[in-house]
């Protein structure tokens, strides 16, 4: 029979509940000490320039598109869909960008304004018919890539459009000022740093609180003080290593408080809570009263959202639009999602899993770029461990 | 005669529970052996020690098929000795004719090289054998449920079965199709074969079966020898549940008031046929306290009555009024629907009622999920004390409300479905085959639940297939037939007989 049941063994059950917690979140423990295990790696085999301030804010700009993005594709994901268009839309709407504010001299502010909405209306377009006539997404969206990269190579006519004013570049290069004025130092970030970690910890502590008065502890207290414990100090960590560089690039903020906002959307919003019921089972949603086509469709308008905002970003940071900007960004965002543990067949997956899955990605590439390694070889090593992260992923689900 | 099968001392441990516990079973040649037990007593894993799923080694015991000791390491291996077990979820490809699915990894074919004339001709032969008038070219999606599990039989007797294991044949299948099967398997039996029959439904068990082995708690409590003569369900449900079950059906006393749901000159036409009535002019109403049942044949039109009702979640063009409480109300969408009180309870829980891949939590609010937040903000403890609440209220058997759906038993899960529409707060409850693959003990239960409902002054619809289980809940009884209500019966005046005669009557 198919009944769960409870694995008492002889060590006693104290013992045995920690071992069968580790079991079941395997996943999630995994890929955290898989990215801790691959920085550790490199900052040891690259001789500490992984983590030197000046690489670490690299890194962050480097990734900032795939992280945006991979926030909409999880969402995509979640709700049983894929998105191959993101990186023509991206490319597509920095061209755009750049055609606004270089050639017709829109206000940047205007026109980022109005790449943004040009984004969400191209989701629109794609999630309709996914949505109400329910043709697969796969097709939708690989037209759409083929589209948009077309639109693309037309608006820009082929050639690179730039620079970009000044102020809009700062979306990518400039970092937020320092309200503490405090000369190299950057006050500000290593603040910032405390403060998300403390806020952190804060909210860990009262979940775990308000579980512990239900009786639904599951998470034994070692673990849960080991993990708020380490990654409160990446965060104080990397604030005050910022803080040493030039401070908070502005991009890194915009990033932090989208990872925000859609964590706490997935997660605790009853629109998040749909979104998982439509991706787990579409039928029993709709019978639960859940307007399961709008909600699909609202999953690509802010999917095409985002991706015109990494493409606002990448144009803002090569301060300059090219017609193959985002080539193959599609990819990287998709396998950074699986990476990070969503399920191919919908209904599972954590917005910080999508973003540790983005990290991982950006890791390797940063380290085995400063290692001299060949994109060859780096190509051939992402698509193994991507291979690998899902193989483990259905390993641990087929042993549950 | 001699025993075909002799499985002696059947052990099988799964970590931390003894699934099977020194089970004999012993199967004369020729015969059919019932094997019945609540959910969870251990029959389908006795099959799957029997045809080598688990293989020799991971259970202690012996298995002597013709007297020879077996040891399969495979379902291959059995079934080249001859069982074939055939599961309730029927293994065919829809999109493959008869034909290819009979010989279906077991190609009539040289050297790679399908022979068509030879497949047909064999699959004719054994199309005749099962009583099915279909080509052999027919897709297995045209047919329906029933014809599908004749496909199964001929499959396995191209085989050249010896012993033929059914799980649950008959569940999906209407009465007719369920008595065409019960009579092909008596004529198999005539032709020498041996089979084990798992079934729930009592009745049948009792019309075919030539010896009765019960299960309990992974033990055989008896065996039961149906040759002196007719044998009592209710004998064989006392072994099942280890308890005398002297009422299978709770007491209650109805009080009835005015009419909540009207429902007038409803029409629903089939969503891709789009001139076939599938629903026709149904005139009917439920009263506050009443449960009111809906009988019918399998086809009849019962389900899509009432999905078309629940926000019109099935069908095409369709014409007529919704009453609720003495006003029309509006129900062009499932969540207008429930929100104004009437809620559908699926017949398919794990297809439509469940996400079998979450955890009760997450599936008990889910038809009511701005009951558990502030906002659009989800208020975790809340979620979690409605949950919990359900469960011991419902009697939901798990270790944590945290527990996936898909780890439940058939009958815990459509508790938490019962949850479900529970918290969304009904006025109208539409119940369609609430106890469909159920145990007896679970039944009971749910049919507490149901009660209580209509005590505290819920309107109750409940659509089934089992005429008894109607007969004993229900205050009131529809009769439904080719899309039309073609009778009204009071619980006191109805009988199965009328019922059915009822339904014939309209056909002509």
């Amino acid at each position: 029979m198919e009944q769960q049941m409870v694995n008492v063994s002889a060590a006693g059950p104290e013992r045995a509940s920690a071992w069968s917690f580790v079991r079941n979140n395997m996943r999630e423990y995994g890929i955290l000490i898989a990215l801790i295990a691959i920085m550790v790696f490199f900052q040891i085999v690259t001789g500490g320039i992984l983590m030197r301030p000046v690489n670490l804010t690299n890194l962050v700009l480097q990734n900032s598109y795939v992280v945006i993005m991979a926030l909409g594709m999880l969402l995509v994901i979640v709700a049983g869909h894929i998105d191959l268009s993101v990186g023509s839309v991206a490319g597509f709407i920095g061209g755009l960008a750049a055609v606004m504010m270089v050639h017709w001299h829109v206000p940047y502010l205007l026109a980022a304004v109005a790449c943004l909405l040009v984004g969400a209306l191209i989701g629109m377009a794609q999630g309709y018919w996914i949505a109400y006539f329910k043709i697969p997404a796969f097709i939708v969206t690989l037209a759409g890539m083929l589209v948009f990269r077309g639109l693309a190579l037309w608006l820009l006519e082929g050639q690179s459009v730039g620079p970009f004013p000044p102020t809009f570049q700062l979306l990518s290069s400039g970092f937020v000022p320092d309200i503490f004025g405090g000369g190299r130092f950057n006050m500000l970030s290593l603040v910032l740093g405390i403060v998300t970690a403390v806020a952190f910890l804060w909210a860990n502590i009262r979940s775990r609180r308000h579980l512990e008065e239900s009786g639904n502890v599951e998470e034994p207290m070692a673990f849960f003080i080991g993990r708020a414990a380490i990654i409160a100090f990446a965060l104080v960590y990397l604030g005050y290593v910022m803080a040493t560089f030039r401070g908070l690039p502005n991009v890194l903020l915009i990033m932090a408080l989208l990872i925000g906002i859609y964590s706490f959307l997935a997660a605790r919003t009853t629109i998040g809570r749909r979104i998982y019921a439509v991706g787990g089972n579409e039928k029993a949603a709709r019978l639960s009263g859940i307007n399961t086509p709008r909600l699909v469709f609202l999953t690509f308008a802010n999917m095409g959202m985002l991706s015109a905002l990494a493409g606002l970003v990448f144009a803002a940071r090569l301060n300059t639009a090219t017609p193959k900007a985002g080539l193959g960004f599609e990819l990287d965002v998709i396998a950074a999602v699986f990476i990070g543990g969503a399920s191919m067949s919908g209904g599972s997956g954590t917005i910080i899993g999508a973003v540790v899955g983005a990290f991982i990605m950006g890791v390797m590439n940063n380290g085995m770029s400063i290692l001299g390694i060949g994109i060859d070889m780096q190509q051939m090593i992402k698509g193994l461990v991507l291979l690998a992260a899902v193989i483990f992923d259905v390993y641990n689900r087929s042993r549950a | 005669m001699s025993a075909i099968l002799e499985m002696q001392g059947i052990t099988k441990v799964f970590p931390g529970v003894k699934a099977l516990d020194n089970v004999n079973l012993e199967v004369e040649e020729g015969e059919i052996h019932a094997l019945v037990g609540e959910n969870g007593a251990g029959k389908s894993t006795l099959m799957n020690v029997l045809s080598g799923v688990y293989p020799h080694g991971s259970y202690d015991g012996v298995i002597r098929f013709k007297g020879e000791e077996c040891r399969f390491s495979g379902i291959a291996d059995s079934e080249e000795k001859g069982i074939s077990i055939i599961h309730q979820e029927l293994a065919l490809v829809p999109l493959m004719s008869i034909a290819e699915n009979i010989f279906l990894g077991n190609e009539r074919a040289s050297g790679g090289v399908i022979d068509w004339r030879e497949t047909y001709r064999r699959t004719e032969g054994l199309l005749a054998r099962v009583g099915l008038k279909e080509s052999p070219r027919t897709l297995v999606t045209d047919l329906g449920l029933g014809k599908q599990q004749l496909v199964e039989i001929a499959k396995a007797l191209s085989k050249e079965v010896k012993l033929l294991i059914l799980d649950e044949p008959t569940s999906s299948l209407n009465e007719r199709d369920s008595e065409a099967l019960l009579q092909l398997l008596l004529e198999l039996k005539r032709g020498g074969m041996s089979a084990i029959l798992i079934s729930h439904k009592l009745n049948e068990v009792v019309k075919v079966a030539d010896t009765i082995t019960v299960l309990r708690d992974g033990s055989t409590v008896s065996t039961i020898d149906c040759a002196g003569g007719e044998i009592s369900e209710d004998r064989i449900i006392r072994d099942m549940v280890g308890r005398s079950m002297s009422d299978r059906y709770p007491k209650r006393e109805p009080r009835i008031n005015g009419v909540v749901m009207e429902v007038k000159d409803w029409t629903v036409f089939h969503p891709l046929h789009v001139d076939r009535k599938v629903v026709n002019g149904v005139n009917f109403n439920v009263r506050a306290g009443e449960i009111v049942g809906i009988a019918g044949l399998m086809g009849a039109g019962r389900t899509e009555l009432a999905m078309s009702i629940f926000g019109r979640a099935y069908g095409n063009s369709i014409s007529g009024e919704i009453w609720l409480h003495g006003k029309k109300i509006d129900n062009s969408t499932v969540h207008r629907t429930l929100s104004q009180g009437i809620c559908y309870v699926t017949e398919d829980r794990k297809g439509y009622g469940l996400i079998l891949d979450d955890t009760i939590r997450h599936n008990v609010p889910l038809a009511n999920l701005p009951g558990i937040a502030n906002g659009v903000v989800i208020d975790n403890p809340r979620e979690l004390a409605v949950a919990q609440d359900y469960r011991a209220k419902l009697r939901i058997k798990t270790p944590s409300v945290g527990q996936k759906a898909i780890n439940l038993s058939g009958g815990n899960q459509q508790k938490v479905v019962l949850a479900k529409w529970l918290f969304a707060g009904p006025e109208v409850l539409i119940l369609d085959e609430p106890t469909r693959g159920i145990d007896v003990g679970a039944k009971f239960e749910i049919y507490s639940i149901i009660n209580d409902l209509a005590d505290a002054g819920k309107g109750i619809v409940m659509i089934s297939s089992e005429m008894p289980e109607l007969l004993g809940m229900c205050d009131r009884i529809y009769v439904m037939s080719e899309g039309r209500f073609v009778g009204e019966l009071p619980a006191a005046d109805a009988s199965q007989e009328k019922i059915m005669a009822m339904i014939l009557r309209s056909g002509s």
